[in-house]
């Protein structure tokens, strides 16, 4: 890529450049250019189908693209691991709880904490020695609403806890960008909010896009929305211009189920 | 149940506390001294197969790689321990040293390939790692004497005090105080960010990339690790027997060590070692019944822990435990 585009998307926290993917003649993903401000809060938002998780995918290195570029603070890291893009301050979260099931809340954090402090490598020292990534570690789930459980293993955990505990093992590694995946699936709704609260008190020099159906939610919660629609940028803009749109309402939500 | 710790740091400290239990088992591993002098040489054997089992479980247990080759390492241990003491001298430390270092190397080479695989591709390549050195070592027989075994073996006395006697008192006592070195650093291995990173990789081996982690080279060390582990449990065989045969590489001998850490209970650092008695007790038993057929109790015995204790005998008494103090 030239100087010229290099500069033009320093300004982003996370931008792509004509990202597609297909599973032979599958498209999953069709030419997605995307620009998210530093700050920015973004909501993913289409049809089931519409290949929002597959985007995360790729942002995040999970899944190769075929075609396209993406651009951490205008770096190119399109050939890097997953890993390497964790360390470079891109996290996620996943649609169906992704933890360590025999670890408690402590025990997970303090893992991932280790891993971004370089100290994971360690293996001539107790754990307890590392006071301050400990203290992170449990300062991450005080502010999560989850230091009175962080002693009891992951799978006693009541569901909602665990969803939080998703967002927290994220936060270990210091993002610039968190890419949330329906945070709040599975979540009755009435709890879905205060998943939500959380999410909307992190820092605000954190970058979010976040994959959300309840549009009670992404309104109140999104300051720019995505709709995505079988693999390509169907529209983007403002919530009020979302919900202005005509064909946005035609593909998404008339035929929403519910709200 | 005690009161939870004032503060995180102190939780993650109280966890690797010596408990009364562990110091009373370290103990108990004293009394064949007195109790069985007859069986010294069984309890050597246990002591050699505890390491073996240990060092597998830091794979296994700790990091979820399950190997079918591990006999691999035993045996590059035991055959460079034999080499050392034949053609550079009998002391014994150095050959240890000597043959921890040849087995890490191994490891470490093969750790490349291991590290890239999971699930039955992963069994499938350790265990035709491990069939493949068993013949390299039956066809270089100038090296290790084939078939026929290694012989030549001749050891120092240890520290220049113990000789190795006929009953095994000397062997014995050297194994166990191995065992218990290297326990001690496998132990403080496992309560390290390493050991943490481990349990991570076995927990979920999806999410750690996620959270920034290099799952390969964490299992490349731990591999190496175990590696070497295993090269001196297999050198603490040929140093105490003072032969080496071809068995110690042999496929029969990683997949005892794999039903050994089951029957024990796989990532509990007891686990192998308590496996590894219960195994070559019940061998000594059972075959003075109808030698022949011992495999077919151990096959009873494995069916029945693993459906009724699938987290082994001891993961079984830790449930017991837990239920009791509940009450």
């Amino acid at each position: 890529m030239s100087v010229a585009d290099t500069n033009a998307s320093s300004g982003f926290a996370l931008s792509t450049r004509g990202l597609s993917r297909s599973f032979g003649q599958l498209v999953v993903a069709r030419d997605i250019n995307l620009n998210l401000p530093v700050g920015a809060r973004y909501a993913l938002i289409g049809p089931n189908g519409a290949g929002k998780t597959t985007l995360i995918n790729l942002m995040t290195g999970m899944l190769p693209p075929n075609h396209g570029q993406i651009l951490l603070g205008g770096e190119d890291i399109t050939a890097l691991t997953p890993q390497a893009r964790v360390k470079r301050g891109l996290a996620r979260t996943f649609q169906i709880n992704s933890l360590f099931a025999h670890l408690n809340p402590l025990e997970a954090v303090t893992l991932a904490v280790c891993e971004r402090r370089g100290i994971s490598p360690k293996f001539w020292q107790n754990i307890a020695v590392n006071k301050e990534a400990i203290e992170e570690a449990y300062d991450i789930l005080t502010r999560l609403k989850l230091g009175d459980v962080a002693y009891q293993t992951t799978r006693e955990l009541p569901y909602g806890r665990q969803r939080l505990l998703e967002i927290a093992l994220a936060l270990a590694t210091k993002p610039k960008v968190l890419l949330l995946d329906e945070p709040a699936a599975g979540v009755p709704q009435e709890e879905s909010g205060d998943i939500f609260e959380v999410v909307a008190s992190l820092s605000n020099d954190l970058t979010l896009l976040f994959i959300e159906h309840d549009m009670h939610v992404v309104f109140r919660f999104a300051t720019h929305i995505i709709v995505l629609v079988g693999g390509a940028v169907f529209t983007e803009g403002s919530p009020a211009e979302i919900a202005a749109d005509p064909g946005v309402r035609e593909v998404y939500l008339g035929k929403r189920h519910h709200g | 149940m005690a009161p939870p710790p004032a503060n995180p740091q102190a939780y993650l400290q109280s966890l690797s506390r010596w408990r009364p239990l562990e110091i009373a088992f370290w103990l108990a591993t004293l009394l064949p001294f007195w109790l069985f002098p007859n069986y010294l040489g069984l309890a050597n054997q246990i002591a050699v197969a505890a390491l073996f089992a240990l060092s597998l479980d830091l794979i296994l247990g700790y990091a979820g790689i399950v190997s079918l080759g591990h006999a691999a390492f035993f045996g590059v241990g035991a055959y460079t321990a034999g080499l050392f003491s034949k053609f550079v001298w009998g002391e014994v430390f150095t050959g240890l040293i000597a043959a921890a270092l040849m087995a890490a190397l191994f490891g470490y080479v093969s750790s490349f390939i291991v590290a890239r695989f999971r699930h039955l591709t992963l069994i499938m390549i350790t265990l035709g790692l491990g069939l493949l050195l068993h013949s390299a070592a039956n066809s270089a027989h100038f090296i290790t004497g084939g078939s026929d075994g290694f012989q030549g073996i001749s050891m120092w006395k240890v520290a220049g005090l113990f000789r190795f006697d006929l009953y095994g008192q000397t062997a014995y006592a050297y194994s166990l105080g191995v065992l218990f070195i290297v326990f001690l650093c496998a132990r403080r291995l496992i309560n390290s960010p390493f050991g943490l990173s481990l349990r991570g990789i076995r927990e979920n081996w999806v999410r750690m990339p996620a959270i920034g982690a290099d799952s390969r080279a964490h299992i490349r060390k731990v591999y190496t690790i175990s590696a070497a582990m295993a090269g001196i449990a297999g050198a603490l065989i040929a140093q105490t027997t003072q032969t080496v045969s071809l068995d110690a590489l042999s496929f029969e001998r990683s997949a005892d060590v794999v039903v050994m850490l089951v029957l024990g209970g796989a990532g509990r650092l007891y686990g192998g070692i308590v496996g590894a008695s219960i195994f070559l007790i019940a061998r000594d038993q059972f075959s003075g019944i109808a030698p022949q057929y011992w495999y077919f109790w151990i096959g009873v015995l494995l069916v029945m822990v693993v459906m009724l204790l699938p987290n082994g005998i001891l993961g079984g008494l830790s449930a017991l435990l837990a239920k009791w103090r509940r009450k």
